[in-house]
């Protein structure tokens, strides 16, 4: 077995401080960024370059979420890619809805 | 093994796709998760822009934030339907509930990585803890959602005004004082959906709880379990944070 085992057997460890603060440190970030949004959501006119930010704010969150709390970021090359890659068929959903959206739009209003 | 092996084996050995090592560095239960959650994702990515779509095509409410009126005729704004805070009734509070929602679930998110950080440690008592803590989160979500979806179906004081010139309360698939129905449907769906699978990773939190109680984990030898179901709960809370941005912000 060795390498297949899933992980390899430790005894019982103390808990690293500051592994824990940067867990900490991030949760705060996303609560931060939340606020944020909340906070634009009340304050900003509604229109394009809002939901812009929004979306942007969205991915920074999903960046911190994905990479951090599912430690994607330590995974292996392969493994990210292979996570990643078939995204590329979610924007491609978003583009063609869009595109039909707009046309029904059109047809129905 | 090797003083025997001969060339060729030597090859294929160094050949990482042919058996015998993990190229991935990953568990095969750990590598599934991850393609289930993939799968996953789009499906949570079709509802929502099915959402995009729908409400795209329908026409938009012009003219200041402060006018808005719910009406048949064009996409309620989110902030003005999701506005309600229990005990603090007929006070306007948009999206205060949701956002305190959504503060709930990124917490148990962070109680769910220190119990697999505790995990790595083998420390059975932080373990045990974390995912108690988990579970609580977990659930108020639950009990959140469970009192948005109750006010959201027997809708406002004033309700609003049907086509047929009636005035009807709330919201079901068919009818809808807020907007067009399936405005509706859709947060029953987006909303449901997610919350489905709150529900169900809380089952599987309180699983692994009870057996990293119980010691059974910590005779196994690793807590891999743990790692396994924070991933599905950290998707968890990934889905809340578009559904959050998609749905009740733009």
């Amino acid at each position: 077995m060795g390498e297949l085992d899933e992980t390899t057997s430790v005894s019982y460890q103390p808990a690293d401080k500051s592994k824990i603060n940067k867990l900490w440190k991030i949760a705060l970030i996303l609560a931060v960024v939340t606020a944020i949004e909340f906070a634009f959501a009340l304050i900003l006119p509604r229109g394009p370059l809002l939901y812009f930010t929004f979306i942007a704010l969205t991915i920074v969150k999903a960046f911190y979420i994905v990479a951090e709390f599912m430690h994607l970021k330590g995974e292996v090359k392969t493994l990210i890619w292979s996570i990643m890659i078939p995204l590329v068929f979610v924007i491609w959903l978003i583009i063609a809805l869009l595109a039909e959206a707009s046309s029904i739009g059109a047809l129905k209003f | 093994m090797a003083t025997t092996t001969t060339g060729a084996e030597e090859v294929k050995q160094k050949n990482v796709w042919n058996g015998g090592v993990a190229p991935l560095k990953a568990s095969y239960g750990k590598l599934m998760m991850w393609f289930f959650l993939l799968s996953d994702a789009f499906t949570f990515s079709a509802l929502l822009i099915s959402y995009g779509l729908i409400r795209y095509s329908y026409p938009a409410f012009y003219g200041e934030t402060s006018n808005f009126e719910f009406s048949q005729e064009y996409w309620p704004i989110p902030e003005k339907v999701f506005e309600a805070v229990p005990f603090l009734h007929g006070i306007e509070l948009p999206l205060v509930f949701v956002g305190l929602m959504t503060f709930i679930l990124i917490l148990s998110s962070v109680t769910m990585v220190l119990a697999v950080e505790a995990g790595h440690r083998m420390d059975r008592k932080d373990v045990v803890k974390w995912m108690l803590w988990t579970i609580i989160g977990g659930f108020t979500f639950l009990g959140c959602q469970a009192w948005e979806w109750s006010h959201f179906i027997h809708g406002t004081d004033a309700g609003g005004l049907m086509p047929d010139g009636s005035v009807f309360f709330g919201a079901n698939l068919m009818q809808n004082q807020y907007g067009p129905p399936l405005f509706a449907s859709l947060f029953f769906f987006i909303t449901g959906f997610h919350g489905f699978h709150v529900f169900s990773g809380v089952v599987l939190n309180v699983i692994i709880f009870y057996q990293a109680s119980v010691g059974t984990l910590e005779r196994r030898g690793h807590y891999e379990m743990v790692e396994k179901v924070g991933l599905y709960w950290h998707f968890v809370d990934l889905v809340w944070v578009f559904v959050f941005t998609f749905f009740y912000l733009i």
